[in-house]
């Protein structure tokens, strides 16, 4: 009692000694206990269980079930077929990205809100409509299409129809990504290595590509995802041929509408497994070059 | 280099920056564009380094028409408001960039590049950032790295955007009379952009002052301060 008056009139700090441990937030234990189950426990529903189950399912009947059901020729097809069209459908996306984003950036000219515009429909425009459009354009029924099978090069139900369908749905991402980027930089860097007497390419590849390099790498990682991924607009235009033009995204709804559950899911384990990659080839890349991460930051 | 601008005028869509402005600028003379900001100061700074071409008028370099020119071909030393230096490169990389960047056979050999890396360093007082990146410098390094860059080049003139723009008054005074010195060493016909009277006037040997896209007075600092020729000039100058 007496030391607490003392203390109060010289306002001597009483527990200075040993400073407590404030946490950095105001909000009470309970509150913050819940936030974080909150917090994991939409992780674990939305992210970890639907992997988990994926997998799971595709060795209930053993990791030699699930092995056989890939090495059946319709699901290495499949899996060949994703790659390829990936194989294509990205680079293009990748060039088409940096020319876009270059062109808005760097230039003015008329009609460039329109453009942006432009690339971004592919995100508004339902995958489904998109396919059907093609049909309509390329199919045996059009005046185009009819002219391009009898020549020999169909559109539809073939692979140029799934490459263009994969082309259209993954058409904004590496603009989108590197748009805002090189809207930060803005344009002096070039400038000035054009007053050194660079020529455009040269710029091009010594000091635009090197500052957006980073931007460029994720918007073709989300890319090929979605490249590999994608089912509405390519269930439309593939026809879904067995063993010819069903990619790994419309094997799996096959097989799993013929009850075919372990192959099913195994095939979708695989998806998985090769976006996990793409996300774990990410990471690795981000931790080896931290350093070179930071110096390209804006100064 | 003498300079010559003749007549030259610009418009954005319909705005006009530059209504049409004639101006000869001695060989080797450090000159300030003064004015407030929008009174197409720096346009003219960027018609003469050829990123910005004129909507009519002429460019004279030493009596030759090189209006024409493009921006690799006009070889102007650049010195950028923001510094624009490469944040990817070293130091070393960014002064080299310009030597570098020449075709195959004027391109000096490797050893002949370090040499004259080596020599705008000392020139700058900066001997021993050679490998560091921009974002590690102060303001004032990264602006005279910028102007070795631009040196680097054997510029035939030296266009400098705000050149002391980003920095504190202190570093501002030491720096001027860096460039001073390198003016007066390299001999270059310099042009500078700013909108502080103090810093062209002390600086520079003939002063130009803009206003709204137009030329308000061309002069010696001291003559500018005796009889300035407008009421825009007065007030601008008494600011």
């Amino acid at each position: 009692m007496y030391d607490r008056a003392l203390s109060e009139t010289y306002s001597l700090p009483t527990q200075q000694a040993r400073p407590k441990w404030r946490p950095v937030t105001e909000e009470s234990p309970l509150t913050r206990a819940i936030l974080i189950a909150v917090a994991l426990g939409g992780l674990a529903l939305l992210v970890v269980a639907p992997l988990a189950v994926v997998f799971a399912e595709a060795l209930a009947k053993g990791a030699g079930a699930a092995v056989a059901s890939l090495a059946k020729p319709e699901a290495l097809s499949a899996i060949k077929l994703t790659l390829i069209v990936a194989a294509i459908s990205v680079p293009f996306n990748a060039i088409f990205g940096v020319a876009a984003a270059w062109t808005i950036t760097k230039f003015d000219f008329r009609g460039k809100a329109f453009l942006i515009t432009l690339i971004d429909l592919p995100f508004s425009v339902s995958p489904v409509v998109a396919g059907l459009a093609l049909v309509l354009l390329f199919g045996t029924n059009s005046l185009l299409g009819g002219w391009l099978v009898a020549s020999g090069f169909p559109i539809i139900f073939a692979l140029p129809g799934i490459v263009l369908a994969s082309i259209f749905v993954t058409f904004p991402f590496v603009a989108r990504e590197l748009i805002p980027v090189m809207i930060e930089q803005g344009r002096t860097e070039e400038e000035a290595a054009l007053t050194l007497g660079a020529s455009g390419w040269r710029v091009f590849s010594t000091v635009t590509l090197p500052n957006i390099k980073w931007a460029l790498l994720y918007g073709v990682l989300l890319c090929n995802a979605r490249a590999m991924g994608e089912f509405g607009a390519v269930a439309v235009v593939s026809g879904k041929i067995r063993g010819q033009t069903a990619t790994m995204p419309i094997t799996i709804e096959m097989l799993y509408n013929e009850y075919l559950s372990v192959a099913a899911f195994t095939l979708a384990g695989v998806l998985a497994l090769l976006a996990l990659l793409t996300l774990i080839l990410k990471t690795g890349l981000e931790w080896r070059h931290a350093d070179q991460l930071a110096a390209t930051r804006r100064h | 280099m003498h300079i010559e601008i003749d007549e030259i005028a610009k418009s954005f869509g319909t705005t006009t920056a530059l209504h049409p402005v004639s101006l000869p600028i001695p060989s080797g003379a450090l000159v300030a564009l003064l004015g407030p900001s929008g009174s197409g100061k720096t346009t003219l700074l960027r018609i003469l380094g050829g990123l910005e071409f004129p909507t009519s008028g002429r460019v004279l370099f030493d009596g030759q028409d090189a209006t024409g020119l493009s921006v690799q071909e006009r070889r102007a030393g650049f010195v950028f408001q923001s510094y624009a230096l490469f944040r990817h490169m070293t130091v070393f990389e960014n002064i080299a960039y310009g030597l570098r960047a020449r075709p195959r056979r004027t391109r000096p050999p490797e050893a002949e590049i370090e040499r004259r890396v080596t020599k705008l360093l000392d020139l700058i007082q900066l001997p021993q950032i050679a490998k560091r990146f921009p974002n590690q410098l102060s303001g004032g390094q990264r602006q005279r790295v910028a102007l070795a860059r631009a040196l680097a080049i054997e510029p035939r003139m030296l266009l400098l955007d705000e050149p002391f723009g980003a920095l504190d008054a202190r570093v501002r005074k030491e720096l001027r009379h860096g460039l001073r010195e390198i003016h007066d060493t390299t001999g270059l016909t310099t042009v500078f952009v700013t909108h502080d009277q103090d810093e062209a006037m002390e600086l520079a040997d003939l002063v130009v002052v803009m206003s709204m896209g137009k030329i308000e007075q061309v002069g010696r600092p001291q003559d500018i301060r005796a009889r300035p020729a407008t009421p825009f000039v007065r007030e601008f100058i008494e600011a």
